[in-house]
């Protein structure tokens, strides 16, 4: 590799261009919007730490934030087990019916998350709802269950939205890794006399464990910034579901930013997830131990 | 007892049959246990959008009669398509009359555009990432891969001020501007091109072929895996793409397809059919697409995170 004239910083250009207008210098702009009060893109006034101090004295953001981690905790505890064990039940099948399955799994993922939310506001409808008359028939239970309208059924019914779209979505992640384990191992531990589960436990999940690093903490990344399908879910409340029940942090951010139009401080709700996820990103270096590439 | 809860015992009492015939060698009931799990989770992910469908062709007034289809043969009474013809009625708007397809023109020209501005913005830098040496290029590479961990929220705001100043609201460029170079984008183009044999990029200028011949002819062939999938993956984001067509785009007869359907929530909130159709037609263009290119979109979905 040798340096060749003026050819590399052609075909680089375009990209820094690109991103000194659109990355850098919005980036440093939002360090300085954040200690600012703005009342639309019109005008702006210093205020220093306010918009911080706003934030956290009020209840409403760490109700934001509270849903949001709820979210984010019932993803991976809920919906990667289910997403792992769909890759186990697969992994193990073959031939046509194993990429039909694949592909009908991973489905919902093509369908964005407004249209998923539009599609579910209209299965969670109390006595007609598909959601409703499946529970109704299975268990006999929730009929005339008001799922978008009950404080606490509206973070179980986002869940279980989001299971719909993404459990297949992260299943391909965990299929491509089962691919890579090496199978001699798990037979040797399987002659050793190692029951089904512990060979999964002990020698299975270890050696995919930077895939496994890597789904939960990109799915951590995209729950903290779930905003479209509450939005579309919850549209008759804009979103926040009654009581609040259903708002997150960045619908949060969008209220107060760009409905009531004060950037000053939708930049800060922006730092504050900026925070949250940089620490998230550290984390997943620091376990998986990547930090090379 | 309803057939649901019938079936379900059932598949159950199957499993338990086939556990007690060979308790010491339960592969027949593991084996059953997998395909009925599997087939349930099918099930379960395809009934939404079976329901989607017949809700679509539904006559408003059996809507929530019939769960799914109504039982054939099917009449203009139960089965039709007025939730389509009023959908492509259009919108009375201060542009005067919207109608439906000029979303769906909107949104396959937005999104077709930012597709392939970003495959060529991409591609160009992942190429002078992956086979020069240049000034700055280990600083470059840090901030990129930086950069991947900004939320794009956090950017919204400035951005948003700045396309005001610049005179762009309501404009396109609005969209593609700030999303032309996209990190995670320059990164899988710059892992697929490292692929691509030094000594083949030297024969070429041995005969004499300029730069960007090499960079066209010679290195985005080898490529092409990577660019369907970067395509379709791109295609199918920006489709579906809500949060900034939703501030920067303001007249009725430019909005794209996921900011008129949440629109469409609030105007049609009692009638419902007539937004399942808008849905049904605007997840169809990604279904064909994908469908068309599964292999790759897999592909190029899972090499960053298992290569890595």
């Amino acid at each position: 590799m040798k340096q060749r004239g003026l050819a590399p910083y052609v075909f680089i250009a375009p990209y820094l261009v690109v991103m000194l207008l659109f990355t850098l210098y919005p980036l440093l702009n939002a360090g300085v919007l954040a200690f600012q009060q703005t009342n639309g893109p019109a005008s702006r006034a210093f205020v220093g730490f306010d918009n911080f101090r706003f934030l956290l004295s009020d209840p409403t953001f760490y109700q934001a934030l509270w849903n949001t981690t709820i979210f984010a905790a019932c993803s991976v505890l809920i919906q990667l087990p289910l997403s792992m064990g769909l890759a186990l039940l697969l992994n193990s099948g073959k031939g046509w019916a194993r990429g039909l399955l694949r592909l009908v799994l991973f489905s919902p993922n093509l369908v964005g998350q407004i249209f998923v939310g539009v599609l579910f506001s209209v299965l969670f409808t109390a006595r007609y709802g598909l959601v409703n008359r499946f529970l109704q028939a299975l268990f006999g239970w929730g009929l005339e269950k008001q799922w978008l309208q009950d404080p606490s059924l509206v973070m179980p019914a986002i869940v279980i939205t989001a299971l719909w779209l993404y459990v297949g979505f992260n299943m391909i992640y965990f299929l491509a890794a089962l691919q890579g384990v090496d199978k001699t191992l798990e037979e040797a531990a399987r002659v050793d006399g190692a029951s089904r589960f512990q060979v999964f436990w002990h020698v299975t999940l270890p050696s995919m464990r930077h895939v496994v690093v890597f789904v939960v903490v990109t799915s951590l990344i995209g729950s903290y910034q779930l905003f479209e399908l509450p939005l579309a879910l919850l549209s008759a409340s804009n979103g926040r579901g009654p009581d609040n029940a259903g708002l997150t942090v960045i619908t949060y951010l969008y209220d107060v930013g760009f409905v009531t139009g004060d950037l000053g401080l939708g930049s800060a709700v922006g730092w504050v997830l900026a925070l949250i996820i940089f620490t998230l990103s550290m984390l997943q270096i620091r376990v998986s131990g990547v930090a090379e590439e | 007892m309803n057939p649901l809860r019938a079936f379900a015992l059932v598949l159950v009492a199957g499993f338990f049959v086939l556990w007690l015939r060979s308790p010491k060698n339960p592969k027949a009931a593991l084996a059953y246990f997998r395909w009925v799990a599997l087939a349930c989770a099918a099930s379960l992910i395809l009934a939404p959008f079976l329901w989607l469908v017949a809700a679509a062709f539904k006559d408003r007034e059996v809507l929530n009669e019939y769960i799914f289809f109504p039982p054939l043969p099917w009449s203009d009474r139960t089965m039709n398509l007025e939730n389509f013809r009023r959908l492509f009625a259009g919108d009375a708007s201060v542009q005067g009359k919207v109608y439906f397809w000029q979303y769906v023109l909107n949104s396959l020209f937005v999104t077709t555009t930012i597709t392939v501005l970003e495959l060529v913005f991409c591609s160009a830098a992942g190429f002078a990432l992956a086979k020069y040496d240049f000034r700055g290029k280990k600083p470059l590479m840090t901030f990129m891969l930086g950069s991947m961990m900004i939320p794009s929220v956090l950017l919204l705001a400035p951005l948003y001020e700045m396309i005001v100043k610049l005179g762009l609201v309501d404009s396109y460029s609005a969209l593609f501007l700030p999303y032309l170079a996209v990190p995670y984008g320059i990164f899988l183009f710059r892992q697929a091109m490292l692929g691509v044999p030094n000594e083949m990029l030297d024969a070429g200028r041995i005969d004499g072929a300029s730069e960007l011949y090499i960079y066209l002819r010679l290195v985005m062939p080898l490529v092409r895996p990577m660019s369907a999938a970067f395509c379709l993956i791109t295609f199918i984001g920006n489709w579906n793409a809500f949060f900034a067509p939703s501030i920067f785009l303001h007249t009725q007869d430019k909005l794209t397809l996921p900011v008129v359907l949440n629109l469409y929530l609030g105007l049609y909130r009692a009638d419902y059919g007539i937004f399942l159709a808008g849905t049904l037609i605007a997840i169809l263009p990604p279904a064909i697409l994908f469908f068309a290119l599964e292999k790759e979109f897999i592909g190029g979905l899972t090499s960053g995170a298992v290569k890595g």
